[in-house]
Parts: C-alpha cells; structure tokens; sequence
C-alpha cells in the first residue's frame, strides 16, 4: 500500500527545522525511516508534513570527549557496531548495535530516531539507561533517567530534536538479549554497566516501556557478582504479555539475562 | 513535485518524484528496473535490496527524495556487459533459488555483505543474510553461493 502524500521539507539546520515543524500543524521528522515508513504504510501515522533531517549537516558521527563517547543522532546503527572508537571504549554499544534488526535496517536507522520512537522492544533505550547517558537535543540536555515517558513515549517537548547522545565511558558493561526469531527485537534485553555507579536497565520486558531494575543495582553495588542477584527478579504483572511470550516468561528473562551479563563481566 | 538526482547504475537520472514515491517503485516504475522486487512491502523480506552509496538497504523502505544525490546499484547494475557478476556466477552454478523471487535481494544483500567482510565463513553468511527471506527455503544453497561467491569476489578483484 502506498504512503499518503505529505509536505516534504529538507532544512539544511535545526533551526530551520525546527521552523518547518512549528509551521506545520501536523509534521514528523524522519531520521533513518526504519519505523517511520512502514508506520505510515499502515496508516498508523499520517502526518501532512514530513521534514527530513537528512540534510542537516554535523548530525552524524562519533567523536570522544573527555570521558565521553558522544554520538550524533542521524549515526546508523551499522557505523555504530563499526566504529573503532565505539569497539574501543563500550564495546557493549557496539555489540548492542549490531543486534539490531538485520544488515539492511542497521545501514539506515539512526539512534536518534530510535530513541525519540522509544519502542518498548527497541535495543537502544537499553544502552541509554543502562549506561547513564544524556541526550542531547536542539534546546537542552536530558539525562537518560529523565527522558523515557512509558510506551512509545519521551519528555522530549513537541517539535523538540535530538542533536546527540553522550555516553559516559564506564568500567565494564555487557548487553545480554534474547531477540525474537523472525523479527530480531528484544524480546527481553538486558545492559548492564558498572561505572559511576552500577547501572542495569531492561528492554523488551516492561509494560512501561524501558526500565532500571533497582533491586539488582543494590545488590551488584555490594557484590558485583552473578551469584548476588540469584533469585532476584522483577513482577510479572509489570510485563508485557502478548502472543509472542507471557509476561512469566519475560520477568524469567530479566533474571537469566542480566545473570548472563553480569558473569560476562567478572 | 521534488525533483532529485539520482545516479543509478552508473547512469545520473534527473527525475521529479511525487514526495511519497517509495525508491523501490521510482526504480520499478519510472526507471523500467524491474529486477529490484517488491515482496512484503513491510521492510521484512528484502527481495527489494538495492545499495545505496555502496550499502545495502530495503528500497521499499526508503523515500526516493531520501535518496536525492545518491549513487544506486540495482540488480540490473552488477553484471559488465555479458559477464555476470562473481555472485550471481555462483548462485548461477550453485543453483541458489528455486522460484527466483528473492533472487536479485539475496544477491544484492550478499555482495555488500561480502564487500564488507571478505573473508566472511558459513555462520557470517546466514547472520549477514537475516534480512532476507526465501519462501521456498532454499536457504542451503543460497549460502553455498554467497561463500563460492565470496570466494570468487576476492579472485576477481586480485586479478583485475
């Protein structure tokens, strides 16, 4: 089925499009268009304006900052798992990044566009809440704790765009997933990090969308060990349910998984 | 109605496209290259990857004004002359299709795949080729090809 005509714009800066989406009563942006297209497909969204961030320059590539691993918001997934700096200094990134989806989606989805989606199956909020990352947009910066809202959802404001995201450097970390067979979601994705302090987060799992499981951080900060969050494990009436898996079998998950990850590390 | 410049197989095409126009159909369409395939038209099965800039990508999932600029390579695009392209040889010689619908995806995934990672082994080819579905799962002999294919890649550059 074809796609519904829209407006098209391609600003050359943020803040001419930022411009382009305050004049428009009904505009989306699209970065790599891995969710966007085939949601307009379906006519789940059908915006009259779509204002590609293609053409902004600087929106792109990885660069190291002090201790941190700044990345731009229009970078592929695929120059993510790629990068020599990424492999070198969160290697779990990298891991995480050639996860997703299949060679095709990782060469034109971006993290940008990602994490404004916030899919509750989607690998990146993972890697952004478990490694205590800021995002970095046209106007401010939001820590990670602050910028997931629950499904599909952010605190970013309308119109507002995503300029980067600064990773801190930490100690370890490990991304452990169990992805879906056919379509190469998280079915339950687990990041762990040890840095600042002990960081894991959950993908996949939670009806809320991405979470941090504050029961295993207290227990790992004391005893960075596999061991020390055996028997530890989430609620299975905060998981998603649905005909791919139980929420049972999902808070299973989060335990084997951020195990799995812990051992990795030690 | 935008007008792009794309260069496809070698050749600049000036073309005004409709902005909802997928890739996948300017091709089809507009350009008569019909060897790029519409198959699932959700992003899933990949019999219409093409490469873009030298990356493969589902064209069916991308805007042609995305592509604005671009140099695109089709199925249509990889022989020379009469001489098939290394890959499509080995799929030839491995018989790598049984209905031949995902045929020009499948090859076009496993040349950029192959350019990516020459030395690529048996495990690199079916995770290289998860975005690409044959419905008749003649997935044995597919993965026969791309090796040989790989193989024959790495000869024929040495060569030429």
């Amino acid at each position: 089925m074809g796609i519904q005509a829209f407006d098209y714009v391609r600003p050359t800066d943020l803040a001419e499009a930022r411009k382009a989406y305050e004049a428009t009563g009904d505009a989306r942006y699209i970065a790599g268009g891995q969710t966007l297209l085939p949601v307009m497909k379906q006519r789940l969204a059908q915006p009259a304006a779509v204002i590609d961030l293609g053409g902004i320059a600087g929106l792109s590539g990885i660069r190291v900052e002090g201790n941190a691993l700044i990345v731009g918001a229009m970078t592929r997934h695929a120059d993510v798992a790629a990068s020599a700096d990424v492999r070198r200094l969160i290697p779990a990134l990298a891991h995480l990044a050639g996860l997703i989806g299949d060679p095709q989606v990782r060469n034109r989805g971006t993290m940008g566009g990602s994490l404004a989606n916030n899919d509750p199956s989607a690998d990146y909020p993972a890697a952004v809440l478990g490694l205590g990352a800021t995002v970095l947009t046209d106007s401010r910066s939001i820590t990670a704790d602050d910028f997931f809202d629950g499904l599909f959802a952010t605190t970013l404001e309308e119109g507002e765009i995503i300029r980067a995201i600064s990773f801190p450097v930490p100690e370890r970390a490990a991304y452990e997933k169990f992805p879906h067979p056919a379509s190469r979601f998280a079915l339950v994705g687990v990041m762990v990090s040890k840095g600042a302090g002990v960081r894991v987060a959950a993908t996949g799992a939670g009806q809320a969308g991405v979470f941090r499981v504050s029961e295993m951080e207290a227990a790992l900060a004391k005893d960075f060990s596999a061991k020390a969050i055996e028997g530890l494990s989430v609620s299975p009436d905060d998981m998603i349910a649905d005909m791919h898996a139980p929420g049972a079998y999902r808070a299973q998950l989060v335990g084997v998984l951020a195990r799995r990850a812990v051992a990795a590390l030690q | 109605m935008p007008q792009i410049t794309l260069t496809v197989n070698g050749t600049p095409q000036k073309l005004d496209v409709p902005a909802n126009a997928l890739l996948v159909d300017v091709l089809r369409d507009t350009l008569a290259l019909t060897g790029t395939h519409i198959g699932c038209d959700t992003s899933q099965c990949g019999a219409c990857t093409v490469h873009i800039d030298g990356r493969s990508a589902k064209s069916c999932t991308v805007l042609a004004v995305q592509a604005d600029g671009a140099q695109i390579t089709t199925i249509e695009g990889l022989q020379s002359g009469a001489t098939l392209h290394p890959m499509q040889e080995a799929f030839r010689n491995h018989h790598g299709l049984q209905c031949g619908f995902c045929t020009p995806g499948m090859i076009m995934a496993a040349v950029a795949l192959v350019a990516d990672k020459p030395d690529i082994d048996e495990a690199g080819v079916r995770h290289g080729l998860e975005g690409n579905l044959c419905r008749c799962t003649g997935y044995q002999n597919i993965v026969a090809a791309v090796l040989d294919g790989a193989r024959a890649m790495q000869t024929s550059k040495a060569g030429g």
